[in-house]
């Protein structure tokens, strides 16, 4: 089932139905997964790695297009996910545009696609909808469970709901609710796309789609992603026009450009749908009961992320704490903002092979 | 040093009953929190506030908070452990007080080590040279220590004695090449004392 393969491919598995917490039940249900190394005898070493906002079911290693995986240096032979000893599996997500059923899905009872007839959704149906690509693999305990951001949230319910599945979890730059300025942002970046006349109640399928709204809402989502220090890093006032200003609005300094040209290459690949129930998703998520946890922890934030601040890990960590959780906290000193889970390199591989390598001890 | 640190931290566990829920503060690269959970412990944690320590402690599997002990300890609640330790770490503290404080609050009993200021060879240099003390347990320049808040032995009971502060146990640790303790004349002889120490008001 599993073969040595150099390059990992993007694969799909569909099952019947999945009952949704808002009470509506989605039926067929495709989830798109890689897996990455190869499940043992034992079947112990599986790992189940979760993508935040807008990343897809390719973490790990370049594919056949030269498309680099979301976190390809922490997946593969000697790196934090070592794919000498670890099975790897990561999926795009419930509502995604990676491959799994979401909005832009077709609807199998009208034909054409969902759009906005497309049940909201919860990280509990996420995770509902991993565990059933999980079982398909033949794996019934996953040794981690891993995740930055929305796949921290992840992370942290799949550990809630499925406590005699999972035996350790890490949370990168994540919280157990969102904060009401995290909210904030989300709802702007869905009303930029909502404001978009493309856009069309959702139903822009086969037409023009919302891309002025959708680049928007990624430029916004963009500054929250990066810190002060890491904007200053990159960009400072560097201007486009080396002596002067142009006197217009068009593109002055190099953190617009920058901008733009996030927003730009985000349409090429996302649904603004998928954008508008994702983020609606990460505003529901709230774990007030944290007790049915068994899994070991390790809860990580990074200084400079405002977005997800090492102060909400923190009230995190004491909440675990005080249900007498095994639960480790680190914060990594880092400038990059929220986005520093996907580049920390070298700290995250100090502490994640070592904690992963006490987990079944 | 390693040698000072491990007679220091043997003295420790054995002052510790097995299945005792234990936090370190200021645990370091987790040694002492290793052995106390090969000693037995319930539940043994630690904080400190270096990256690099944090990550040798979870390479050895251990359960660890980063964070300032400064700050307090807010997150925990009253007795929420049998021991609170701070293995030689009392002296880089900024607020003594407020640490130990917390720990008595936190801890059913702490445990304080620290270098002793008031051992034979700190006096002798201070009185026959005239500069800042330095000893083999103590090597540092004024200059270049991040030790703040050194004290004596005696000190530290006086410190005891005025916030009702009970000493169940004194243990001053005489040499750190063989661990020998002193019986008399501690804080002349001791280059480490070790204090168990307990809230009277509790009681």
């Amino acid at each position: 089932m599993h073969d040595v393969e150099v390059l990992p491919r993007t694969r799909h598995y569909t099952f019947d139905a999945l009952e949704l917490d808002c009470g509506r039940t989605l039926s067929p249900v495709t989830i798109a997964y890689e897996t990455y190394g190869q499940l043992n005898a034992a079947k112990d070493n599986a790992i189940l790695l979760l993508h935040a906002l807008s990343g897809s079911a390719h973490a790990g290693f370049s594919n056949d297009n030269g498309e680099h995986g979301w976190w390809e240096d922490f997946i593969g032979p000697g790196r934090a996910l070592d794919t000498d000893r670890y099975f790897v599996i990561c999926s795009n997500v419930l509502g995604g545009c990676s491959g799994s059923t979401g909005p832009g899905s077709v609807d199998p009872t009208t034909g054409s696609s969902y759009g906005l007839s497309f049940p909201v959704i919860t990280v509990g149906d996420m995770v509902r909808a991993q565990k059933h690509l999980v079982a398909h693999l033949g794996v019934e305990t996953l040794m981690g469970v891993i995740g930055g951001s929305l796949g921290g949230m992840q992370a942290l319910q799949w550990a809630v709901d499925y406590p005699n599945v999972v035996q350790s979890v890490v949370v990168l730059a994540a919280a157990k609710r969102l904060s009401a300025q995290a909210i904030a942002f989300n709802e702007v970046g869905r009303q930029a796309i909502i404001s978009d006349p493309h856009w069309c109640n959702g139903d822009y399928y086969g037409r023009t789609p919302p891309d002025a709204g959708l680049a928007l809402a990624r430029m916004i989502g963009h500054i929250t992603y990066l810190s002060e220090e890491s904007m200053h890093e990159k960009f400072g006032r560097a201007r486009k026009r080396a002596n002067g200003y142009y006197y217009s609005f068009s593109e002055d300094f190099e953190v617009e450009s920058y901008l733009h040209h996030k927003g730009s290459k985000f349409v090429e690949r996302f649904d603004a749908n998928s954008y508008l129930y994702i983020t609606k998703a990460m505003d529901y998520f709230d774990l007030p009961d944290l007790s049915s946890i068994k899994a070991k922890l390790l809860i990580i934030s990074f200084s400079s992320d405002w977005l997800f601040p090492p102060v909400q890990q923190r009230a995190l960590v004491r909440s675990l704490r005080k249900r007498n959780k095994d639960v480790t906290y680190c914060e990594v000193q880092s400038w990059r903002g929220h986005d520093a889970f996907l580049l920390e390199v070298e700290p995250l591989t100090e502490l994640i092979p070592g904690f992963l390598d006490n987990v079944s001890r | 040093m390693t040698a000072v640190q491990r007679y220091d931290q043997d003295i420790i566990v054995r002052l510790i009953p097995a299945g005792s829920r234990v936090l370190d503060l200021g645990c370091g690269n987790g040694d002492l929190l290793l052995k106390l959970k090969r000693g037995g412990m319930k539940d043994v944690r630690g904080v400190e506030i270096n990256d690099r320590c944090i990550a040798a402690c979870v390479r050895k599997g251990l359960t660890v908070f980063q964070g300032d002990i400064d700050e307090g300890l807010s997150d925990y609640d009253n007795g929420s452990f049998d021991y609170i330790i701070l293995n030689q770490t009392l002296q880089v503290v900024h607020k003594p007080t407020l640490v130990i404080n917390e720990m008595l609050r936190v801890g059913n009993r702490a445990i304080v080590s620290f270098p002793n200021f008031g051992h034979f060879k700190i006096r002798w240099h201070l009185l026959s040279k005239g500069q800042m003390p330095k000893a083999d347990f103590l090597p540092r320049d004024w200059y270049d220590t991040p030790n703040i808040h050194l004290s004596t032995i005696s000190d530290f009971e006086v410190f005891c004695r005025m916030r009702h502060i009970m000493i169940e146990r004194l243990i001053g640790l005489r040499s750190c090449e063989t661990g020998k303790t002193a019986k008399h004349f501690q804080n002349l002889l001791s280059q480490v004392g070790i204090f168990v120490i307990k809230s009277k008001r509790e009681i």
